[in-house]
């Protein structure tokens, strides 16, 4: 540890604390700011890279509050026709909506304009993406467990209501390409069974694309989604604050603290200076690259459209979705069903969210764990959970990809017709492969866990004995390091009750329990535990009589090595 | 969780204790070690440098960007860039990065960086809290009387639970309720002429060669740059242009007479091999554009949807489930194309009520 700094002069016998002294004073006494400062001021903050994608979402969010708000002083939201007559050449004289003009108007005649629709739009590219990332880290390291659930359900919400937003902050320039996008969502709120004309009909008031959309998604986009969101947004700070930040499992880091810089003055150094990266980055990106160019496309025209139109990176595998989809359309009852839209377009996005949303309720019900959790697991530690989450990942990642299908097709010389077939079923059978492969992976990283723990690791130094046999020398690790990589639980599958109980009563087994014991079998059956104390110290005495061990071999005839290297016992 | 709970074994998964520390005991936390800038003046005083001449330069970028905001004119580029987005978005995004990184550079390595260690506690309230907040629940239940009273309390809930109604019947005039007609209708109507929807010009039959596709449009919908003449023709324009346009689009296509495989009671549609279908998929609507003259099909470039146009706009492939719809062409008395009447399939995507009468 450094030495404490040199010790200063209490703050109030400074001229800045004298100064000070006065209003800090007032404020103490309606707010009782000194408190505030007790319990927050040096509240501990573990420290890790993947903890900052967090703070990349919120800070996103203010950049994107920012320059939203900057776009709003210049656009008009609305659909009433005009004729265009500003600095860009290309489309003078056209009639457009007011909505598309006062973009032009932003990207050509504001200065700055550009660099703000700009800023706004890769922030909230940025702004997804972080969210997304984030959830992913939550849900390989195990963070959603208890007490954390509700604040898993929160972000949960938070995803569904950004992709929202996202898709009608796109949708409110009123460009070819926007529209497009409406056009397709027109035909997703059509496809819901029953009520799909009517809701279309209630949406767009009235027929497609009629010139109340822009205005009603304006308001949606600038103040409805906004302020739920900064609701939210508040109240899982709340919640991250008042259950304090998980942390890595390590020497000294137990269930019981939390260990890592304080607030003041370090993480608000570093948290409050991470926020100008986010806006710088943003900015930079803005001023280097192109996004989102609404002049090229022109104003919307339901009778034209662009070929290779793509919509924003989130929306993605929902199109891919659409894409691939069989065409499958029936009537029941005289009721049309159009299994081809609403299947890829509606029900495929619930179902995500429901799998998400019910994820930790699932694993808590399976591993019958409901104690309290603080400390993060690696991902090889759950095997299964990490390989669920790399099958669903690669089924995002496969649906995403038919989303470009005619982009793929052009780059690679390839057939559409055979990328999307191949598609079709990839999404299916790669996930499955994706599990396997993971669930291996996972299983291999524990062995090796375990053989470290049990014979340190591999040196690299090679020894040949007089008799010409080479053998690795394996050399122990650390404490810490021997720590860290044995300190997590260790798991045993649930036994079904016993059918017959100690008074030889048959007490039926219910079938529920049948079903929990078989998941529980599913996700533990194959993880490797760490080893015993007994075993470890069976295997350090063991290393220790390595050479006499080695001789006696020779005499019983040697089995070879085990994959670690050491002499197999006989 | 407190001492008390956490004697030397610990409760694991599925209910079994294990002993703690099994197999390799807690070892504590780690010494930190100090930074270079710890222990070597030199350094420390480079990392002070460092952060400060950060700071220093992000202000004299955040005056750049003052200045370019005045001096660049909005049109200028250079190298086919946007001069003045480029230097406000470099100059303002750089120091916001200089801002940050002397910031972070100043946490890592100046400020005292001992790690520090909280202790936590149980989430779930103390025992005792949670008694003291039970008699508190049961005084107000009963000073409330809201168990005795149970009149009150169910004509409260029942007035409550009404009060969703108006919330969601205020938003029934969002829009109107579509009728079949109405779905089903476009501005088609018998007699009217099929114009280029660039110019508007009507097409003559003999226009068109084999092979071609035009994208075409019914003659209100293509201002002609003439307004008497627009008048006349009774050419829409803004909202009512667009709703029309949505549904009215069409795409014509000539091909040899001998290819086309009309469905039955179609035969007759065509002109001289001129077919004319909707423009609008049957998937989620996107016009159709893509088209392959040698195999008769179209192509939507949304999601890929397949039409064969030889074959009276069935779908070859992809998403989309029901045939483009054909409009039935036939030549006026000038010998320009016109429609014989509106779709009589529904245009665009599918809808539940589709075939219901």
């Amino acid at each position: 540890m450094t030495d404490s700094p040199t010790v200063q002069k209490p703050i109030q016998e400074t001229k800045t604390g004298r100064a000070a002294a006065g209003p800090v004073k007032w404020l103490d006494e309606r707010v009782r700011l000194a408190t505030l400062v007790k319990v927050f001021g040096r509240k501990v903050f573990p420290d890790h890279p993947t903890f900052l994608l967090g703070e990349i979402a919120l800070w996103s969010f203010v950049v994107l509050l920012l320059s939203g708000t900057f776009l709003t002083f210049w656009f008009i939201p609305s659909q009433g026709e005009v004729i265009y007559n500003g600095s860009y050449a290309p489309l003078r004289g056209l009639e457009m909506s007011e909505a598309y003009a006062s973009t032009l108007d932003l990207s050509f005649d504001v200065r700055g304009g550009l660099l703000m629709r700009q800023i706004h739009h890769w922030s909230a590219m940025l702004f997804i993406a972080a969210i997304t990332i984030h959830m992913l880290r939550m849900f390989f390291t195990g963070a959603f467990r208890r007490p954390r659930e509700i604040n898993w359900l929160i972000g949960v919400t938070i995803f569904m209501l950004v992709i929202v937003e996202g898709f009608a902050g796109y949708s409110l320039p009123d460009d070819l390409l926007s529209g497009t996008g409406l056009r397709i969502a027109e035909g997703l709120m059509r496809s819901i069974p029953i009520v799909g004309a009517y809701i279309s009909y209630f949406v767009f008031g009235g027929e497609f694309p009629g010139d109340a959309l822009v205005a009603r998604l304006y308001i949606v986009h600038v103040l409805l989604i906004p302020g739920i969101l900064l609701a939210l947004i508040t109240l899982h700070l709340i919640l991250v604050f008042y259950h304090k930040h998980t942390q890595w499992p390590g020497a000294g880091r137990t269930e019981n603290n939390v260990v890592g810089p304080p607030m003041l003055p370090i993480y608000a150094a570093k948290a409050g200076g991470f926020f100008f990266i986010v806006f710088g980055v943003t900015t930079v990106m803005s001023a280097l690259f192109q996004i989102n160019a609404v002049w090229n496309y022109g104003p919307y025209n339901p009778a034209e459209v662009t070929a290779g139109s793509q919509p924003d990176w989130y929306m993605g595998w929902l199109e891919g979705g659409l894409r691939i989809m069989p065409n499958w359309e029936s009537t029941i009852f005289g009721w049309t069903f159009s299994w081809n839209i609403f299947v890829p377009g509606v029900l495929l996005f619930g179902v995500l969210l429901t799998v998400l949303a019910i994820y930790p309720f699932v694993e808590r019900w399976v591993t019958g764990d409901d104690r309290e959790h603080h400390l993060l697991q690696r991902p090889r530690n759950a095997p299964i959970r990490t390989s669920l989450g790399v099958a669903g990942i690669t089924a995002y990642g496969l649906l995403w990809a038919a989303g470009g299908n005619d982009i793929l097709a052009v780059w690679f010389h390839l057939s559409i017709y055979e990328i999307t077939w191949f598609m079709r079923f990839a999404v299916f059978i790669g996930p499955v492969i994706a599990f396997i492969v993971t669930k291996r992976i996972c299983i291999g990283l524990q062995r090796k866990d375990r053989d470290i723990v049990l014979h340190g690791f591999e040196s690299g130094i090679i020894t040949r004995s007089p008799d010409g046999e080479y053998t690795e020398r394996h050399q122990p690790v650390s404490p810490v390091e021997a720590y860290r990589l044995s300190e997590h639980e260790r798991v045993s599958v649930a036994e079904l009750p016993e059918e017959f109980d100690e008074n030889g009563v048959r007490a039926p087994v219910r079938r529920v329990d049948k079903v929990r014991a078989k998941a529980s079998h599913f996700y533990f059956a194959d993880v490797v535990n760490k080893p015993t104390r007994a075993e470890l110290e069976e295997a350090q005495h063991h290393g220790d009589g390595e050479h006499a061990e080695l001789e006696a071999a020779e005499d019983e005839g040697f089995t070879g090595v085990t994959e670690t290297g050491v002499p197999k016992s006989t | 969780m407190s001492d008390e709970d956490r004697p030397d074994e610990l409760a694991r998964g599925g209910g079994e204790l294990e002993p703690v520390g099994d197999p390799i005991p807690d070892p504590g936390l780690p010494e930190e070690f100090p930074r270079p800038t710890d222990v070597d003046p030199a350094l420390e005083r480079r990392a002070e440098l460092q952060v400060a001449g950060a700071f220093g330069l992000a202000t004299l970028l955040t005056l750049g960007f003052c200045v370019a905001y005045f001096a660049i004119p909005k049109e200028k580029t250079i190298f086919g860039w946007d001069a003045s987005n480029f230097t406000l978005g470099m100059t303002l995004g750089g120091a916001l990065l200089l801002i940050g990184a002397g910031a972070v550079q100043w946490a890592r390595q100046l400020m005292h960086n001992e790690e520090i260690v909280e202790e936590r506690h149980p989430i779930e309230s103390p025992e005792e809290d949670r008694e003291i907040a039970l008699d508190m629940i049961t005084v107000s239940a009963a000073e409330s009387e809201l168990g005795r009273r149970k009149m009150i309390r169910n004509s409260l809930l029942g007035s409550l639970a009404v009060l969703g109604l108006p919330a969601v019947i205020v938003l029934r005039d969002l829009g109107p309720i579509p009728s079949d007609e109405e779905l089903r209708r476009t501005v088609w109507v018998k007699g009217m002429r099929v114009v280029n929807d660039v110019a508007g010009t009507p097409i003559r039959a003999s226009d068109l060669e084999i092979g071609q596709l035009v994208n075409a449009q019914p003659a209100v919908l293509v201002p002609t740059g003439d307004p008497e003449k627009d008048k006349a023709i009774g050419v829409l324009h803004g909202v009512e242009l667009l709703d029309a346009k949505a549904r009215a689009a069409v795409i014509l296509v000539r091909m040899v007479p001998d290819e086309i495989n009309p469905p039955p009671g179609r035969e007759d549609w065509g002109v001289n091999g001129i077919l004319c279908y909707s423009k609008i998929c049957t998937h989620v609507g996107c016009p159709i554009s893509l088209w392959e003259h040698q195999t008769h099909k179209v192509l939507c470039p949304c999601h890929q949807s397949t039409f064969d146009l030889a074959d009276g706009g069935k779908v070859t492939f992809g998403p989309a489930h029901r045939p483009l719809p054909q409009l039935q062409l036939g030549v006026d008395a000038e010998g320009y194309l016109i429609a014989m009447g509106d779709f009589v399939d529904p245009v665009g995507p599918s809808y539940p009520q589709m075939e219901r009468d």
